[in-house]
């Protein structure tokens, strides 16, 4: 199989591989950049555990094709933190007990984050609705919607 | 698995690639990745289109145009398409809203596709470069349609007179057991004086409740006078079984929900 091109910024660095036509980006992600945070759980657009923000929209990296991502921006649950400094979502995450086995964290951090950067301040209906297409199976929700809501406190009173 | 995709410019070039066995049009994956994640080895070559105007919204003079490409989320925000916004945060998860096309929706096997249920019940045409038709021609052909859908077209409903509803065991994001749209013009007094109804889940695409719709004419919605309309909602039917509810199980709670759209 020939190999295509593509190239992206993840987490703002920039990023050039050459892979199999057909691949999807989750996969281009994990066994090609070595990003692991996207997890490959349904691959059926269930389960929302490899979700991943592209020019700042939620979607589903099992289900979009690397090669439709040329010159895109791409972010990531490992891109948060900032110099070894978790991101205000992360930490709220750990605080509030919100993860237990973890392998919807990141997919949920990354429903999450695209919420709060449109919705500062969201009600729990809106985190509820945010949240809607990530599965989790150990926590009952309900932690990481408190997160959700620490994390948006958080924010509104660094920005106050 | 194996894939390979073609990009192309125009949808002439698509359509003419798309001949060769194997090959799908991909839209926004929610479809035809997910198919070839999960093993479907019928499809080994994918083939997309990148003309922007296939993901362009026009509102004018009470008729919508949807780009096929044009995602379940750009409709569910516009502010001119407030009536279809109830169908389309009904597919699925916010990403899934994201990415999933109103061309791809006119495809999608039960219990998917309830955007499609909402679009059959406004009479909408689907348009390609062969020509237009209507979606009730549309859906029944779509098997064997080879031609990239490019737009569809339909009336802007006023917002009272269409319904649409659909039926989840999980809230706020769950699969259909089943969705119903309708449309209605009634008379100043309430009267019923057309109606078309489209119904999801109760075969394995989007369907008409033909019976019940004769039945609500001249009917104002009424628990007595839709009663008739509501025994008839179900001739015809052939429910999906799923993990989701078996025909059953479906058979029986579409009347309840019908006349809870009617009534509501």
């Amino acid at each position: 199989m020939a190999k295509v091109p593509v190239q992206f910024t993840l987490n703002g660095s920039e990023k050039a591989e050459f892979i199999e036509s057909g691949t999807t980006l989750l996969h281009a992600l994990r066994d090609k950049i070595g990003d692991m945070s996207p997890k490959g759980a349904c691959h059926q657009g269930t389960c929302g555990a490899c979700s991943v923000i592209i020019d700042g929209e939620l979607r589903l990296s099992c289900l979009t094709l690397a090669e439709t991502c040329n010159g895109a921006a791409i972010r990531t649950t490992a891109g948060l933190a900032e110099g070894g400094v978790l991101h205000p979502l992360q930490r709220a995450f750990l605080d509030a007990f919100a993860t237990q086995c973890g392998f919807c964290t990141p997919g949920m951090i990354m429903a999450a984050k695209v919420l709060l950067d449109r919705t500062p301040n969201p009600s729990r209906e809106a985190v509820v609705e945010a949240l809607s297409g990530n599965i989790c199976r150990c926590t009952g929700y309900e932690p990481i919607i408190q997160a959700v809501l620490t994390a948006a406190r958080a924010n509104s009173q660094n920005a106050a | 698995m194996s894939l390979a995709l073609q990009t192309f410019s125009s949808v002439k070039d698509a359509n003419a690639a798309l001949q060769a066995a194997g090959t799908r049009y991909l839209g926004g994956g929610t479809l035809v990745v997910r198919a070839a994640n999960e093993g479907d080895v019928s499809v080994s070559r994918l083939v997309r289109v990148t003309d922007p105007g296939l993901s362009q919204i026009a509102v004018s003079g009470g008729k919508i145009r949807l780009g096929a490409s044009v995602t379940m989320a750009a409709i569910a925000r516009h502010p001119e398409l407030a009536a279809l916004a109830p169908a389309a945060r009904a597919v699925g998860g916010p990403a899934i809203r994201n990415m999933a096309t109103v061309g791809g929706n006119l495809f999608a096997p039960a219990p998917y596709g309830d955007f499609a249920v909402a679009l059959l019940a406004l009479d909408a045409t689907v348009v390609t470069e062969d020509g237009e038709l209507p979606i009730e021609t549309f859906l029944a052909g779509r098997d064997t349609s080879r031609a990239v859908v490019t737009a569809v077209s339909l009336s802007m409903p006023k917002t009272e007179s269409f319904r649409f509803l659909k039926i989840s065991r999980v809230k706020p994001k769950g699969i259909s057991v089943l969705s119903i749209a309708a449309l209605m013009q009634r008379t100043a007094d309430g009267t019923v004086t057309s109606a078309r109804i489209a119904l999801g889940c109760m075969a394995d695409r989007p369907m008409r409740a033909k019976a019940a719709e004769r039945a609500l004419l001249g009917c104002k919605l009424t628990p007595e006078e839709i009663a008739p309309a509501l025994a008839a909602a179900g001739e015809g039917i052939s429910p999906i079984t799923d993990p989701i509810a078996s025909a059953w199980y479906r058979a029986e709670v579409l009347p309840v929900h019908l006349g809870r759209l009617l009534l509501a």
